[in-house]
């Protein structure tokens, strides 16, 4: 049997949380839920696991730390060192504070870009993919619920969907 | 519900308060009070401290050029041909009893001012509140209006510690001496000399009665209008404390820079720098918002405060944890440019710290910045009450060093040692702190009526 999933469209944001609440009860599958924008708790109540990408980024800034000590280490003690300001660069911890600023700036830069990549990847997104996005009003105006509807009576999923007050709904084929 | 104070609480403060000053009185009592005396302490300690008088050349012995920069060229050892003053066995002996003079004060002086600040840091936080119509905070708002209870006791005793200071009972304030700024005298002062139209004993206390004036008004005005929104019919109070604080933060941030220069820098009156009013801002900001939180948890777990939920306490977990990098940037910025820059005059100040008080000075970073960051980085440990409290608890120690470590060294210098004067003077203001707070929790209720946030700060939820 061709799978199917079921698209329904909500104009509102609350409307949306509801529903997604109404379709959580009913223990139907939700696959995705696509939103114009960022809808706070929506996460929670589609029951998606926390993102584990606050660790991810905890790793990578300790990442840039160790690669701003070292650099530091290389370029100003043992490669080159220079006598700025009086200070000579005899010992790595003697002229520490002055790489601060490097260590915080290169762990703020490896945190953030690392973290950004990772998201992509995780998102499976990356250059020249075609969007997964369904339908383009969701870009606009317009919030769209996708259930598995595989094995269910899509007449009564409809109904039901209509009660949660989804302004439209579409009975898609899987094409895979 | 209101909140009562029970017996235990009331004990407990009172039993801090007379603990406190029983070990003051003890210590005080075993302290050096000549210079036999001195000179019998250093006897027993091995001769001296620091080893060789030229080391301790000080801006009391010495003239014109400003005392600091020879502690700069004798801690590098270079000789320094006009800071080659050297002092005799006797002055000494007198420098030395006179730091030992200090020590009291300066003990009474850092915890008088530690639990002051929280009182106004907690009274800028909390008008901040209001200025900004923050939805989150009008459920804590009660305790910060307890917090800032201690602001009238606490800003009346520092005025009478600076009066003290000013009436030359005391000898904290070196540019005080009237000596330093007559022309002529072998102890002439050029420094504070140039300083004296600003730093003069009146114009030091007028600024000072001015700043605690101000703050107390605002303090007296918002409390006011507060009550009276309780019985209100409509938001008219509220915008009035919406104005008031406004206008408080306003004359705040300009009177706490001052204030910091007054009561903290002036201690070491050669020395300056331009961050100096932040940097004390941000270690009081952190230290009144973790006493916010340790006092809405411990209501909290005496089943007050119902409707302060996890989220309450994340947020203000979030704020130590943003307020302790943020003094730390500040630390930092301060540090790193007096360091790199090596003018005489400015890098005395951190040779001293880490030449003399190393241990603190660096121990005071691990507890402010360390401690914090690596405990609050987590948004989930954020809401475990324990984490905080335990990190609360380390921030305010860390703090009480911050202060110790600007006030101690201007004033108590080498002999300073953490005894009994600073953990009497620290429990009494802690007992006094904890009375006065707890007490005036007990005025009101915990909740405020009639606040047109009050539902979202009820139905908070991050």
């Amino acid at each position: 049997m061709a799978s199917h999933v079921i698209h329904a469209l909500y104009t509102d944001d609350d409307v949306l949380m509801n529903a997604v609440k109404e379709a959580k009860k009913k223990h139907l599958h939700i696959n995705e839920v696509y939103t114009p924008f960022p809808v706070h708790g929506l996460d929670k109540a589609m029951g998606l696991e926390p993102t584990r990408i606050a660790i991810t980024s905890f790793m990578y800034g300790c990442v840039g730390l160790t690669v701003a000590i070292l650099m530091m280490n290389f370029i100003m003690i043992e490669d080159w060192p220079q006598d700025i300001g009086g200070k000579p660069s005899f010992s790595y911890i003697e002229n520490m504070p002055a790489f601060v600023p490097i260590m915080f700036e290169l762990t703020v830069f490896f945190a953030a870009h690392l973290m950004v990549i990772t998201f992509y990847m995780r998102s499976k997104l990356w250059p020249f993919k075609k969007a997964e996005n369904p339908d383009v009003r969701t870009t606009d105006d317009h919030f769209l619920m996708e259930i598995d509807a595989t094995g269910q009576d899509a007449q009564e999923l409809a109904d039901f969907l209509v009660s949660t007050g989804a302004t439209e709904i579409n009975l898609v084929a899987n094409e895979e | 519900m209101d909140y009562k104070l029970s017996k235990n609480l009331k004990l407990t403060a009172f039993i801090f308060m007379a603990v406190g000053a029983i070990l003051f009185a003890v210590d005080y009592v075993n302290l050096p009070k000549t210079t036999q005396e001195v000179a019998a302490l250093e006897a027993a300690h091995g001769g001296g401290h620091g080893g060789g008088h030229e080391q301790t050349s000080h801006d009391t012995t010495t003239e014109g050029h400003g005392g600091d920069a020879h502690e700069v060229a004798s801690a590098h050892g270079e000789g320094h041909a006009e800071g080659g003053h050297t002092m005799s066995k006797e002055e000494h002996l007198e420098h030395t009893l006179g730091e030992y003079q200090n020590k009291p004060w300066s003990a009474i002086y850092v915890a008088a001012f530690f639990f002051f600040m929280i009182a106004l840091a907690c009274l800028a936080f909390y008008a901040i509140q209001y200025a900004s119509q923050a939805g989150w905070s009008p459920l804590v708002l009660r305790v910060m209006e307890g917090i800032t209870a201690y602001l009238l006791p606490g800003s009346l005793i520092m005025f009478g510690l600076l009066l003290l200071s000013g009436l030359h009972v005391n000898h904290m304030f070196h540019w005080m001496d009237p000596a330093l700024v007559e022309e002529g005298n072998e102890h002439y002062d050029k420094l504070i000399a140039g300083k004296s139209g600003y730093l003069n004993v009146p114009f030091f206390l007028i600024r000072a009665a001015i700043f605690i004036a101000g703050w107390n008004l605002y303090r007296y005005l918002a409390l006011k209008f507060s009550k009276n929104q309780d019985e209100a019919s409509d938001n008219r109070w509220h915008k009035k404390s919406f104005k008031a604080a406004a206008a408080f933060l306003v004359f705040f941030i300009y009177t706490e820079s001052i204030m910091s220069w007054d009561w903290i820098m002036s201690l070491d009156p050669h020395w300056f720098s331009t961050l100096f009013g932040w940097y004390v801002f941000a270690g009081m900001m952190v230290c009144a918002i973790t006493t916010i939180a340790l006092v809405t948890m411990i209501l909290k777990s005496q089943g007050y405060l119902e409707k302060v939920n996890d989220s309450h306490i994340h947020d203000l977990a979030k704020f130590m944890f943003a307020f302790s990098i943020f003094w730390t940037y500040l630390w930092f910025s301060q540090f790193m440019l007096i360091w790199y820059s090596n003018i005489p005059e400015e890098v005395t100040y951190y040779i001293q710290r880490i030449e003399d008080y190393n241990l603190p000075f660096f121990a005071m970073l691990g507890m402010n910045f360390i401690f914090p960051l690596l405990i609050l980085m987590n948004s989930d440990f954020k809401r475990v009450n324990w984490f905080v409290v335990m990190a609360g608890i380390i921030i305010l120690l860390g703090h009480y060093v911050d202060i110790f470590n600007m006030v101690m060294p201007g004033t108590v210098g080498k002999s300073w040692s953490f005894g009994f004067v600073e953990i009497g003077s620290l429990l009494f203001f802690l007992g006094l702190f904890i009375y006065v707070v707890f007490n005036s929790l007990t005025k009101r209720p915990l909740e405020p009526k009639n606040n047109p946030l009050i539902e979202e700060s009820k139905h908070f939820h991050y």
